[in-house]
């Protein structure tokens, strides 16, 4: 008897569209029972989105105030509570996931797998170690518990099916208060998500200053694409850290990649390579992303990209 | 005053490629040249910058790994660690077991903070310093970017999908680094010196109290599907015909 607690993400308003990929990974495990964790602030919207979701067969909705706040601390030990009775326990390989999962696994005393990319069987998984140089089998003991973070590139969302019935529970479990949510600072501008669009312009080093990388959401815009960035653009600050991709970053699998200025080190490499097609803009021919682009430009790109820009505008004309 | 601990793991260097084994029994790693985890030096850095404002004490280094791990502790002392301490153990240890090993040694150490990556650059779980954080009951920090200390409250920005959330965490507690929280410093020839004097001590997994229990099996090591080069276009005009091409302008 196979049943899936799925951890929801949200951000306090909305279900986030990982939770969709996390139903669609829990499927492929053949639950019996399928739940949805909905820990929450009100969160009555969250849980109906959630029992939205095609395959659920249940939501646990969580309405506190201690839930206001994603805190992996506070979070923990209600999933905890909650996995009770269940055999896995699956939380998107985000930011949130990668923070909750763990301890939620050892509180219940069990490992945990980390970005799967497969289910191969109810206690088998394929996933990526070294930056996805290697991929591996793991294993689980099927006596325990398997807990589990969700690779987001991998999947996607489930669509929609008949609503899923809607349990609020009350928790019995003590909560730590060391632990307290100050600020979340998020210049989300009007571009798509990045984890999610289907298209998107990532810049480099070579944009040379925040400036000169205006060009990336100009060449965006024209495509109407998300923004992303190599650790060097970060790092120099030309952008804020949630642009990110690669190993340390987000893993993403847009249908088109556009890597302007960027050289396609392996840690770069690793959070692009299954997006659909990849396009290569750099002035420098022995460039690494050449190896792997699709399409590939050898030029200048203050010159080839402004021209790109007018093109496509051109072309929509 | 109190002792900060930071973790830390010998893996291959990040810049050497590690290949599959033709066998597909594990990675090809002997041989190649090894490093602390580059967030694990980060870690350190942060901690070697609090004892240095007067935050903490000193600085215990610890990690879980054979005799060949010394290396990677000595160039840590070398870096300003006061102590080290060596866990005798398989290099392949779950981070459950290593969370446990690090929770016992905390607890004897009456670490103030607990500092260590947030991942491992080998086998990318990230998981040891929130499962330790549980298993010690104490607060924990993750994806730091910065780390304020002040009146026994830890004030940490953390690097979220979202963007920078910051949260407070009340002392003792586990903080995992980021990338850009700082960058470590290199190390000296006086220094490497002077390390080779400093105490470390090796402690087995049993007198820890803390058994290598085996969770997982991990078999059929495979490279991954390689992406093969595509077609070089000339100018921007090519470009667009083969995006229009391939459809991805649709």
């Amino acid at each position: 008897m196979t049943r899936v607690l799925v951890v929801a993400e949200h951000d306090g308003r909305r279900l986030d569209p990982a939770t969709a990929k996390c139903v669609r990974c829990a499927l492929d495990l053949a639950p019996q029972a399928l739940a949805v964790a909905v820990l929450a602030r009100g969160g009555d919207e969250i849980a109906a989105q959630a029992a939205a979701l095609a395959g659920v067969t249940g939501v646990l909705l969580v309405d506190a105030a201690h839930n206001a706040a994603p805190l992996a601390a506070v979070l923990a030990p209600q999933l905890a509570s909650l996995a009770e009775g269940f055999t896995h326990v699956l939380a998107p390989s985000s930011t949130f996931g990668k923070d909750v999962a763990p301890r939620v696994a050892a509180l219940l005393g069990v490992g945990q797998i980390s970005d799967v990319l497969a289910v191969l069987g109810p206690h088998r998984f394929k996933r990526h170690i070294y930056a996805g140089n290697a991929v591996v089998t793991v294993d689980a003991d099927p006596a325990r518990c398997t807990v589990a973070t969700v690779r987001l590139a991998s999947y996607s969302g489930v669509g929609a099916g008949p609503p899923a019935p809607i349990v609020r529970r009350t928790l019995e479990v003590a909560l730590p208060t060391h632990t307290r949510f100050v600020a979340l600072r998020s210049d989300k501008g009007s571009r798509p998500d990045l984890q999610t669009a289907g298209r998107v312009v990532a810049g480099g080093r070579a944009l040379g200053s925040a400036q000169g990388f205006e060009l990336i959401g100009a060449l965006a815009d024209a495509l109407g694409a998300a923004v992303g960035a190599s650790r060097a653009a970060v790092d120099s600050g030309f952008v804020a850290n949630d642009l990110q991709v690669g190993q340390t970053g987000k893993i993403i699998a847009p249908e088109l990649y556009v890597a302007v200025g960027i050289s396609g080190a392996i840690q770069h490499v690793t959070g692009i390579k299954d997006a659909r097609t990849i396009v290569a803009i750099n002035k420098d021919p022995e460039a690494p992303i050449f190896e792997l682009a699709d399409i590939g430009l050898v030029a200048d790109l203050f010159k080839a990209v402004p021209e790109l820009i007018e093109a496509l505008r051109a072309r929509v004309r | 005053m109190q002792t900060i601990l930071v973790a830390i793991k010998r893996v291959v260097d990040f810049n050497v490629r590690v290949r599959v084994k033709p066998d597909g029994t594990g990675m090809a790693t002997e041989g190649l040249k090894t490093s602390i985890n580059p967030f694990d030096e980060i870690a350190l850095e942060a901690a070697l910058r609090l004892r240095e404002a007067g935050a903490f004490r000193d600085v215990v280094l610890v990690t879980l790994g054979g005799s060949d791990a010394a290396r990677e502790l000595r160039t840590g002392l070398a870096m300003g660690a006061d102590r080290a301490i060596r866990v005798d153990a398989a290099a392949t240890l779950e981070p459950l077991v290593v969370a446990h090993a690090l929770h016992v040694l905390a607890v004897r150490e009456q670490a103030g903070l607990v500092l260590l990556g947030k991942q491992a650059i080998d086998d990318d779980n990230g998981q040891t310093g929130q499962m330790l954080a549980a298993l010690w009951g104490r607060p924990q920090a993750t994806f730091a970017s910065q780390l304020a200390i002040a009146g026994g409250v830890a004030t940490v920005t953390r690097e979220v999908d979202a963007g920078l959330e910051t949260i407070e965490v009340d002392l003792p507690a586990v903080v995992t680094t980021d990338l850009r929280l700082n960058q470590p410093r290199y190390v000296k020839l006086p220094e490497i010196l002077k390390a080779k004097t400093k105490p470390l001590t090796v402690v087995s997994l049993a007198e820890l109290g803390v058994r290598a229990e085996r969770q997982f099996v991990v078999s059929d090591f495979t490279a991954p599907p390689q992406r093969s080069a595509g077609v070089r276009v000339k100018s921007v005009a090519e470009l667009v015909a083969a995006l229009e091409a391939r459809g991805v302008l649709a």
